[in-house]
């Protein structure tokens, strides 16, 4: 039985060090999680929807904490894991103001999922103060307490994927916690005290959200919270992700070659997330995940111009290529080759730029071509 | 790029993105990489957060990257020469250099250590304004490490000096054997989308795809054969900054611009306009009515990434899939189309049923894209060199040889920049990109979130600075080069350092390269963006 353990009745191999929820995430077992964020592979313990159930002892344990051993007996949807789940989940819809038809995600919610799967019941809202703060932290992230689930998340993703370190807690009413706004934005100090802060008062009417200070609009936190705490300004009034079409594609800003999704409808692009792919795996920054609307600019140019008096008209292509092809075959003729330049570009694809050097050395007849690398 | 492709034969990032994280020592110079490269910072940040990395950053601005710096050396602009020299000699003379890796994988060390002689602790002290004591102890970090990588970009490259700024730092590279090992290399950061991409395509006057030079007959014939040409011109083209100002003398007649916005992006912008402006012919194809758009005779809609399908080649050699997610605008059309019509309008037809086709005639005629078909691409991007088809492409390079066979060294002295401050014009001018925006702003500048969070060009200027010119932060003021003038607001920060000011160059109201200095490195042709003398005085 070494380094086998058996999962809803099935034997399973597991390396030294894994958890249980790592075990079976490998095996495409399913255990809830919401505190969890795969990407740092830290675990917290914080929210609790993970608990399984051991045999035969009946002992409720975390999954994401607790790790394998050999011969270990795990169940993953007992009746007592489901109930344990239920009260967790409910718990959490009391702390909150889950109002879900004015949630920017509706329909996109890890704790909507939930709280579906499982059969928790809301409270009712009518007899709820409600003392939330609605704001954008930056035009691009809006923060809504009133849906935070504590999960910390957000946390980790600030402090340890991109390290930006800019996350603080604040009271419900918006203020932040003197103590906590202090100078620290750039040094490494640890996310977990920041966790530990929302496990021990997880009653208590406290939240993180990013400080507008220190904030630098990556979303990573955005991309990290599953709910509708955090979200892109751009969620709130456009149409939801499960409505578009989604299309994987690289970065056009810098060098890097992030991965992104696209969120297209009506052929417009809505929305832009992190696809979880090398080099980025998620993470983007502020240009990449929120600098798209140029696209859909009306400024863009739609139709080939042609000055003439010093002003431009509008023309067909017809008119525009074939005025081209005659005037750079003239000056070809009368001034040689090397008398045309061509500025090919780090903004187009490897193709076009293979076709761009093609035209000016084989058309044209010059090695007259180049970029604008240098600069 | 020339520099490394000196010294290892070939200009390419060594090693890989997310290899950083397997570095002992990382040295960033000349890269303010939380800005302009923000992802690859989150690799560094973290290594130096949960992995133990010791960060050494080479910086005159306190950069974000030098809150996380084990040691922060504040070099003078344009002095990277020196302080590059100074650690060599410092590792020299105590033994650290990896003896093994020098006798077995290099040549010309000799002639270095001649040269590194004198550029002892105290002399660099004198040039750079780097202590002794900070000096040695990077280098010590730096030698002793068993695998350090070095990151940099245009803070290195844009000097008159560009070239021996990178041969500089491949010596120190080769000097202490961190090259084809995991965590070491010398990786400059590409700062646009797809420079890599279109270098490798032959998006340069001197190659055709895959490096391969236009002055080889056997490969001219090549190429010639694969395109089903009679000959290809032999002699080296020019490049772009070559071409603005022989456009001035007439010899460019005709210049076809994609996706390039020189009027803002050049140095000395106020004469790249008079060398546009006196072209017999200009085309330009963008997605945007540009600066530069706005002087073309003809100008033609190009559509956006967003829009087409292809690759694109980042900054660590990896091919990945571009996709069509939307229709362009109007009539806007894929540049590739725009050229395969205008081609065949000038008497030869460029013929592709798909994009896939256009890629396998690529992969044909470039051998360190052989191995990389477009379909594998449909699941995830490869590195190339990858030479032929079942190959797993090459995140590291150099981990048996050179192409060039042995690492060469090369002796190089220091050299101060072009424009030195004088009475004149006191202070020292450098530019550079912001976080927010983005090169010229031609994309940025068209969405308002990013208008909000970064609206306007700023002067970034230090205390001291700022109270000696009886500068308050938010005042406006106006810098005044040989060259040109420019009004901005000031920002007050302790990121500039004394006698320094800096601006970014994305702002068309506030051009930051109408004060530049148009002074080129000679072998890249790169301008001195980094270092120019001007004079700052308040707005009445």
């Amino acid at each position: 039985m070494q380094n086998k353990c058996i999962i809803n009745n099935k034997e399973y191999n597991f390396n030294d060090g894994e958890t249980i929820l790592e075990v079976a995430q490998r095996n495409n077992i399913y255990i809830p999680t919401l505190c969890y964020l795969k990407k740092t592979g830290t675990p917290t313990g914080k929210c609790n929807i993970c608990m399984v159930e051991l045999r035969p002892s009946g002992e409720l344990v975390h999954a994401c904490l607790t790790k394998v051993e050999a011969g270990m007996n795990i169940i993953t949807e007992s009746d007592k894991c489901v109930a344990h789940r239920r009260e967790v989940l409910e718990k959490l819809l009391a702390l909150g103001y889950h109002d879900c038809p004015t949630c920017p995600i509706p329909g996109d919610c890890e704790l909507q999922d939930l709280v579906w799967k499982y059969g928790a019941k809301g409270i009712d809202l009518t007899k709820k103060e409600k003392d939330y703060v609605v704001k954008y932290i930056t035009p691009f992230i809006r923060w809504d307490s009133s849906k935070c689930v504590r999960c910390g998340r957000c946390i980790q993703a600030c402090f340890d994927v991109q390290v930006n370190n800019a996350i603080r807690v604040y009271e419900v009413n918006g203020e932040a916690k003197k103590a906590d706004r202090d100078d620290k934005v750039t040094s490494l100090f640890d996310s977990r005290e920041y966790v530990e802060r929302l496990k021990a008062e997880f009653t208590e009417p406290i939240l993180p959200a990013p400080d507008e200070n220190f904030c630098v609009s990556c979303g990573e936190c955005v991309q990290a919270c599953p709910v509708g705490a955090l979200s892109s300004s751009y969620e709130w009034l456009g149409p939801k992700k499960w409505q578009m079409k989604k299309v994987q594609t690289t970065c056009s800003y810098c060098g890097v070659g992030c991965q992104l999704d696209l969120y297209v409808k009506d052929n417009r692009i809505f929305l832009v997330t992190g696809a979880n792919e090398a080099p980025n795996y998620g993470s983007l920054c502020v240009k990449g995940r929120f600098g798209f609307r140029f696209i859909s600019s009306d400024e863009r140019l739609k139709k080939p111009l042609i000055k003439k008096n010093g002003q431009f008209t509008e023309a067909s292509w017809d008119d525009a290529l074939d005025f081209i092809s005659k005037k750079l075959t003239e000056i070809k003729d009368q001034f040689g080759p090397d008398s045309i330049g061509v500025f090919t570009s780090a903004r187009i694809t490897n193709e076009e730029n293979y076709l761009v050097q093609k035209f000016a050395r084989a058309v044209i007849g010059t090695n007259n071509v180049d970029h604008c690398a240098r600069l | 790029m020339a520099g490394l492709a000196a010294a290892f034969g070939s200009g390419a990032m060594t090693n890989n993105i997310g290899d950083l994280q397997n570095a002992e020592v990382i040295l960033i110079t000349g890269s303010n990489t939380t800005e302009n490269h923000p992802v690859i910072s989150t690799y560094i940040k973290r290594a130096v957060k949960f992995r133990g990395t010791k960060l050494i950053v080479v910086d005159p601005r306190g950069i974000k990257m030098t809150k996380f710096a084990t040691k922060w050396l504040r070099q003078n602009l344009g002095t990277d020469i020196a302080w590059i020299n100074g650690m060599m000699h410092v590792i020299i003379k105590e033994g650290l250099w990896d003896k093994k890796f020098v006798e077995t994988r290099t040549e010309g060390f000799e002639e270095l250590k001649k040269i590194v002689e004198k550029y002892t602790p105290e002399y660099v002290e004198k040039i750079t304004g780097i202590s002794r004591q900070d000096l040695i102890e990077a280098a010590r970090m730096y030698a002793k490490a068993k695998s350090a990588a070095i990151v940099y970009t245009m803070g290195i490259t844009q000097h008159i000096t560009g070239t021996d700024n990178v041969k500089s730092l491949a010596n120190l590279a080769l000097l202490c054997g961190n090259l084809g090992i995991e965590g070491g290399g010398v990786n400059p950061l590409r700062g646009q989308n797809n420079v890599q991409g279109a270098c490798d395509m032959g998006g340069l006057p001197n190659v055709y795809s895959g490096y391969q030079v236009v002055t080889n007959p056997d490969i001219r014939s090549k190429m010639a054969k694969a395109w089903g040409v009679a000959n290809l011109p032999d002699k080296v083209g020019l490049k772009v900054t070559e071409m603005i100002p022989k456009a001035l003398e007439k010899s460019i007649r005709a210049l076809y611009i994609i996706g390039e916005n020189p009027v803002l992006s050049d140095a000395d912008i106020g004469h790249v306009r008079k060398a546009i402006e006196s072209l017999d012919f200009l085309v330009v194809q963008d997605i945007f009515l540009t600066e530069t758009a706005e002087l073309a005779d003809v100008v033609l809609p190009a559509a956006a990434f967003a829009e087409k399908e292809g690759t694109f080649t980042n900054t660590e050699r990896r091919v990945s899939r571009v996709r069509k997610a939307i229709d362009p605008p109007g009539e806007a059309k894929a540049d590739g189309d725009i050229i395969m019509e205008l081609s065949y309008r000038m008497g030869y037809e460029m013929k592709y049923s798909s994009i896939e086709e256009l890629y396998e005639e690529i992969r044909q005629v470039t051998p360190s894209y052989k191995g990389i078909t477009y379909k594998e691409l449909e699941k995830e991007g490869k590195f190339w060199p990858c030479p032929e088809v079942g190959h797993p492409g090459t995140p590291i390079l150099h981990t048996e040889k050179f192409p060039i066979g042995k690492g060469k060294f090369h002796a190089i002295e220091f050299l101060p920049p072009a424009e030195q401050v004088d009475d004149q014009y006191p202070m020292w001018l450098t530019t550079g990109r912001i976080l927010y925006q983005y090169h010229t702003g031609t994309m940025t500048r068209k969405v308002d979130g990013i208008n909000k969070l970064a609206p306007e060009c700023f002067i970034e200027m230090s205390p001291e600075d700022a109270e000696e010119l009886g500068l308050k932060d938010g005042d406006l003021a106006e810098v005044e080069s040989r060259r040109g003038k420019v009004k901005a607001r000031v920002k007050v920060s302790d990121v500039a350092r004394k006698g320094t000011i800096f601006m970014p160059f994305h702002f068309k109201e506030a051009p930051a390269n109408l004060l530049t200095n148009p002074v080129f490195d000679p072998i890249a042709g790169i301008p001195e963006y980094k270092v120019c003398a001007v004079k700052v005085a308040k707005v009445a």
